[in-house]
């Protein structure tokens, strides 16, 4: 990838008193975010951009800590001095949405009211509500309008629902491998890693801090499960087929083909740092998603509320059956029968859903022209 | 003779379009001839095209390109949302022709279609001497040519005849992109290289 790393990043706290009333009819009377910024915010204030992040993602979007070099934001590849999103002419804003295990207020969080922390006792978020807090964030930055919002998978459902709830507040909306809403198929799949944690005898109801005991069990088996269907079936077949780790059969269950090393491996790791009551709020995030509920299920009527002069870039991956270009066309046409500015593009990558967050220099390449076309 | 952008179907396209008017193009490549209507006619445009390069030029263009296949239909457009549909120089790559002029009509009130014109004479002096065909619109050698279907002027009449299609005008070129002018159907088929027609529906 052409172009260099933003290099050395700090991540800074903002604290927010108003209470915000969130779709489930619950109230946060206070909560803090965690967020960086790279680049520059211009005079005129029309060069921002933000990033949101996906089930597992956070604000550290890219580069580097100072006391932690091989802590790299997760999308590090595509920001940057001469990167798509480029730093010399960007202000990039990336944060950790409420409910996350990063810092901003989440479940693992402390409860002011008891003084514990929160747990299960966390009201579960909407992409509706981390809307609305990502837009104090933006009036705590002086942001009066995004140049762009930016989001793969459940960060593209963010950007989505920008353009629907904030429509005044931005002016591009770039959704990759996501969907108007989840299938059954996509749900059942993460009512299965639900089950996994909530049936952890370690899991206590969401309380397990005060037990002090991690459902590591359970989190580790939603996220082997989750890393399968993020992976296409050709490249697990290309990068471990069913090569043996001691090339033949031991004829018991420790593991043996390479597969499994590597999604024991992804699993433990994943379990190691990640919270589980955020991995339970993120998934039901993903279910609850569909901007056309309140319009009778009709996308084009959603997708009305968007301001006519905001454009989108949608863009899919071939080999990505969980959010499968079919669901993007969906977006597509509805803004298409709202006579909405959109482009599409198709991307032949064989990552399967995990393309989004590869470095190729198509897939890159076509961020990087809509983005440069933006006039700030 | 000069073209505007190189491409003589695209002024007389040009020259049909109405500032303001909403403009579908297939196959639209790097979306020179949607740029050229925005610029010059602030026309609405989008663009289709199947080709990755041609995404990334058209997206740099600051087009509304969409990727996708022609071959598939045209779903995610509703009925009668564009005032035109194009298909240059497209046609003659695309499998399921009924299909596509279905849908540019279904689509579009009027389709605008430009294609290379097999009887062009030069093409068949190249079939009499044993060769196929290479020439100014039909730019490529036989084993790596996109075309698929070929057909001629009167081919393509007939074609829009038995579907019930109007011709509402036609302009046939010659190889140097000059118009020509005969009233005889069958000359005029064997002087055009490349012919532009506006149809419309029966009404």
């Amino acid at each position: 990838m052409p172009g260099q790393s933003v290099g050395v990043v700090t991540s800074h706290r903002a604290h927010f008193d108003q209470p915000l009333h969130l779709r489930s009819g619950s109230v946060l009377p206070a909560y803090d975010l965690v967020y960086e910024t790279y680049g520059t915010l211009n005079a005129a204030k029309s060069n921002a951009i933000l990033v949101c992040h996906a089930l597992s993602g956070h604000h550290h979007v890219a580069g580097h800590y100072a006391d932690a070099p091989d802590n790299i934001g997760w999308w590090d590849n595509i920001v940057g001095p001469g990167r798509p999103l480029d730093t010399d002419r960007y202000f990039i804003v990336g944060l950790n949405n409420l409910g996350g295990c990063h810092g901003s207020t989440g479940p693992s969080s402390i409860n002011p009211a008891t003084g514990k922390r929160w747990g299960a006792d966390f009201p579960i978020v909407a992409v509706s509500d981390w809307v609305e807090a990502q837009a104090r964030l933006a009036d705590l930055l002086g942001i009066d309008a995004w140049a762009a919002v930016i989001g793969g998978s459940l960060g593209g459902m963010q950007a989505l629902r920008w353009t629907i709830s904030q429509p005044e507040r931005v002016r591009n909306a770039i959704v990759i491998a996501s969907a108007p809403k989840l299938t059954a198929q996509n749900i059942a799949f993460n009512d299965v890693a639900r089950q996994a944690i909530l049936t952890d005898p370690d899991f206590h109801g969401g309380h397990y801090y005060e037990h002090n005991t991690r459902p590591t069990r359970g989190l580790r088996l939603a996220r082997m499960l989750g890393h399968i269907t993020y992976l296409s079936d050709d490249q697990m077949g290309e990068k471990f087929g069913r090569e043996l780790r001691n090339g033949s059969f031991s004829f018991d269950y420790d593991v043996e083909f390479e597969v499994e090393s590597y999604l024991r491996y992804q699993g433990d790791k994943f379990a190691g740092y990640f919270d589980a009551n955020t991995y339970l709020l993120m998934t039901k995030a993903l279910d609850y998603f569909d901007p056309a509920r309140l319009d009778g299920g009709d996308l084009t009527k959603a997708m009305a509320r968007s301001k006519p002069n905001t454009g989108f870039l949608i863009a899919s991956f071939t080999t990505d059956w969980r959010f499968s270009p079919a669901r993007s066309k969906e977006i597509v046409a509805a803004l298409l029968a709202n006579n909405r500015n959109v482009s599409y593009a198709e991307i032949d990558l064989n990552f399967g859903h995990d393309s989004f967050l590869m470095d190729d220099a198509h897939y890159h390449g076509v961020v990087d022209a809509y983005l440069r076309n933006i006039k700030l | 003779m000069t073209h505007t952008l190189g491409r003589p179907d695209f002024d007389i396209i040009s020259a049909w379009i109405e500032p303001g008017h909403r403009v579908l193009d297939l196959g639209c490549g790097d979306g020179t001839l949607l740029k050229h209507l925005i610029d010059t006619r602030g026309v609405h445009g989008v663009g289709v095209d199947v080709d990755d390069a041609n995404i990334l030029a058209a997206i740099k263009n600051g087009i509304n390109v969409l990727q996708g296949n022609l071959e598939k239909g045209l779903d995610e457009f509703t009925d009668q949302s564009f005032d035109h549909v194009v298909l240059s120089r497209t046609l003659q790559t695309v499998r399921h022709t009924e299909g596509i002029l279905r849908e540019m009509l279904r689509v579009g009130r009027e389709a605008v279609v430009s294609f290379p014109n097999f009887a062009y004479w030069k093409n068949l002096r190249s079939v009499l001497d044993g060769r196929m065909p290479v020439s100014e619109d039909l730019p490529y050698q036989w084993y790596d040519s996109p075309n698929v279907r070929f057909f001629t002027l009167l081919d393509f009449e007939a074609l829009c005849a038995q579907m019930g299609l109007i011709i509402r005008e036609r302009h046939v070129l010659d190889e140097g992109g000059n118009m020509v002018d005969k009233d005889d159907e069958r000359e005029l088929n064997f002087l055009g290289s490349l012919a532009v027609y506006r149809l419309t529906r029966s009404r």
